[in-house]
């Protein structure tokens, strides 16, 4: 089985987050870079489906600069079989689905996984762009992944409960918490990964629709209000009174 | 030109965040001095649809057959992209559910639209252009989005857009589904939902516990406490991974997102991460017997002190203010 692993390069979850040039760029300075951790998921369940790349290989993908190699290592190291960088910043969604899905095309992999939504933009959309841009079946938030033969069985999260789905491969599946544990790397595959091929590849033309032009802090909340322990009935009235929440 | 709105329901019900999707749209449509259609697929009836009417959709689209009365994100796609070129719309409208997601990339991908998903208030409209503001770096910023494709995808978080009646009544039509056999490859085979408890996503009230609670065994009081409120359950990421609570309940970076009126969390330190799933709440209601437990700091409400004691009063207070 060949599956696409589809990774992006996000900043730490502890990373204070700031902006620069009048608030329209992000502030890289002195953030640190890691996989996107459902993206995570699905590199260790990949792993897992491949017993490890010997019945089977992982490709992992990323579009971004040179600076998003150490993030590839990574997967590399954590299991990977080879990479691929789409040499491009990736400006929105629309323009990292279709680079994906340029080389998927190319490639013809069994299964495309991707994480449920990047922890950046949080925009949950590259994973089914790539599926309709190639006109494959996807499941977007999968809690369960399972593959005999070329069926796969997805539980997929709905409100209240889940969804049990099953589909031919190949197929594009975004994965959440539930699919697999992340895997740490190893020593071994630390010392592997610096030699394992990561192919660079140019970006076909598309244009991006969408654009981001400036950012702002959420308002701050005001201090906390503490309401003495032996004092609930305030608390209560508080809440219904000043916040008019119940 | 029109705005387009996609109606999900659930058993044949609509829910608030159909009526939060009607809304936004109809106040888009009110700027671009137009009408707001909408469009549900599945069983439903009529009578339950016309109620949109009130929120000023002006014309409801049902479309249903056995195939289709169970979500498969590519035929979903491929009706609404239909109903959206017949109509001529501009925009289209849907809930950041969690089919939403299936459904609004691909829709977006059909229709080559510009697409901001999780979109907290309406658009700022300069002729064709759009400008947005989602969240972004899990609730630490508010990203201003431009769009100014022919047509846009808007998705909004549910509880994230006030629900207006503005009367008015609407026209259930039928709407001739364009599907193809391809477009059905994915299955149901079945579908388990917990009917007793609330959707913890949708829930305008959440009661939310941690590791200060030291075990499964003490979750009676969180339970009751949720019932009590009307509330959803939810929990930190240390204890769903302990086991002591379902993965689905596991609210945070990397679980459940949610942006209730009101987000009480009992025994919760508040790691960054957990407060990334939670910090777009209303009001946040913090109890911890450590002050210096991080989550004071964002909270409106706290109380420091032992949970074992204060929940429990808490729901003699809540019932006495119920009975008044």
């Amino acid at each position: 089985m060949k599956i696409l692993v589809c990774i992006s390069n996000v900043p730490d979850t502890t990373s204070k987050i700031t902006f620069t040039n009048n608030n329209s760029e992000f502030n890289t300075a002195g953030v640190q870079y890691i996989i996107n951790p459902y993206d995570e998921i699905a590199l260790a369940r990949a792993i897992e489906l491949t017993d490890a790349g010997t019945s089977g290989t992982v490709t992992v993908i990323t579009v971004g600069d040179a600076s998003t190699e150490a993030t590839i290592r990574k997967a590399l190291a954590i299991g990977a079989n080879d990479a691929v960088r789409v040499d491009a910043l990736p400006s929105d969604a629309w323009f990292v689905a279709n680079q994906i899905a340029a080389y998927a095309k190319k490639n013809n992999f069994d299964l495309i996984l991707t994480g449920r939504e990047s922890i950046d933009y949080n925009g949950a959309q590259v994973g089914a762009m790539v599926a309709e841009l190639l006109g494959l079946p996807s499941v977007s938030i999968a809690k369960g992944l399972a593959i005999e033969g070329n069926q796969a069985r997805i539980e997929r999260e709905i409100e209240g409960g889940k969804e049990v789905v099953s589909a031919t491969l190949p197929l594009v599946v975004g994965t959440a918490e539930g699919v697999a544990e992340p895997k740490i790397p190893n020593m071994r595959g630390i010392m592997a990964a610096r030699t394992k091929p990561l192919s660079v590849v140019q970006p076909i033309a598309v244009q991006p629709l969408t654009k981001i032009n400036n950012y702002s802090t959420p308002p701050a909340r005001g201090k906390v209000k503490l309401v003495d322990e032996n004092s609930i009935n305030e608390l209560v009235n508080l809440l219904h009174s000043e916040a008019k929440v119940i | 030109m029109s705005v387009l709105v996609y109606i999900e329901n659930t058993d044949g019900q609509l829910k608030k965040s159909a009526f939060e999707v009607a809304t936004y749209g109809k106040d888009i449509a009110t700027q671009l001095n137009t009408e707001a259609i909408a469009l549900s697929i599945g069983d439903i009836s009529t009578d339950e649809l016309s109620k949109l009417g009130a929120y000023g959709i002006s014309k409801v689209y049902h479309v249903t057959n056995d195939d289709l009365k169970t979500f498969v994100n590519q035929a979903y796609a491929s009706i609404v992209a239909a109903a959206a070129k017949q109509e001529n719309a501009s925009v289209v409208v849907l809930s950041n559910t969690f089919s939403g997601k299936g459904l609004a990339p691909r829709l977006a991908t059909k229709l080559e639209a510009g697409i901001v998903s999780g979109a907290i208030s309406l658009p700022t409209i300069n002729g064709n252009t759009f400008e947005v503001q989602k969240t972004a770096f899990s609730n630490k910023a508010i990203a201003t989005v431009v769009v100014d494709s022919a047509v846009k995808v808007i998705t909004i978080n549910p509880n994230s857009y006030t629900v207006k009646e503005v009367g008015g009544s609407a026209a259930v039509e039928n709407f001739t589904a364009p599907v193809q056999s391809s477009d059905f490859s994915t299955v149901v085979k079945d579908i388990v939902r917990a009917t007793d408890k609330i959707s913890l996503p949708e829930a305008e009230i959440v009661v939310s516990a941690g590791r200060g609670m030291k075990g499964p065994e003490n979750w009676a009081m969180i339970e009751e406490l949720a019932e009590v409120l009307g509330a959803a359950t939810a929990c930190s990421k240390p204890v769903s991974d302990a086991g002591w609570r379902p993965h689905s309940e596991h609210v945070g970076q990397t679980g459940i997102v949610v942006s209730p009126n009101l987000y009480i969390a009992i025994g919760i330190s508040g790691a960054i991460q957990h407060l990334a799933g939670v910090s777009s709440s209303k009001t946040i209601v913090v109890i911890n017997k450590d002050p210096e437990a991080p989550f004071f700091k964002v909270a409106d409400y706290g109380i420091v002190g032992d949970a074992f004691t204060i929940v429990p009063k808490l729901i003699e207070a809540l019932k006495a203010h119920k009975g008044n």
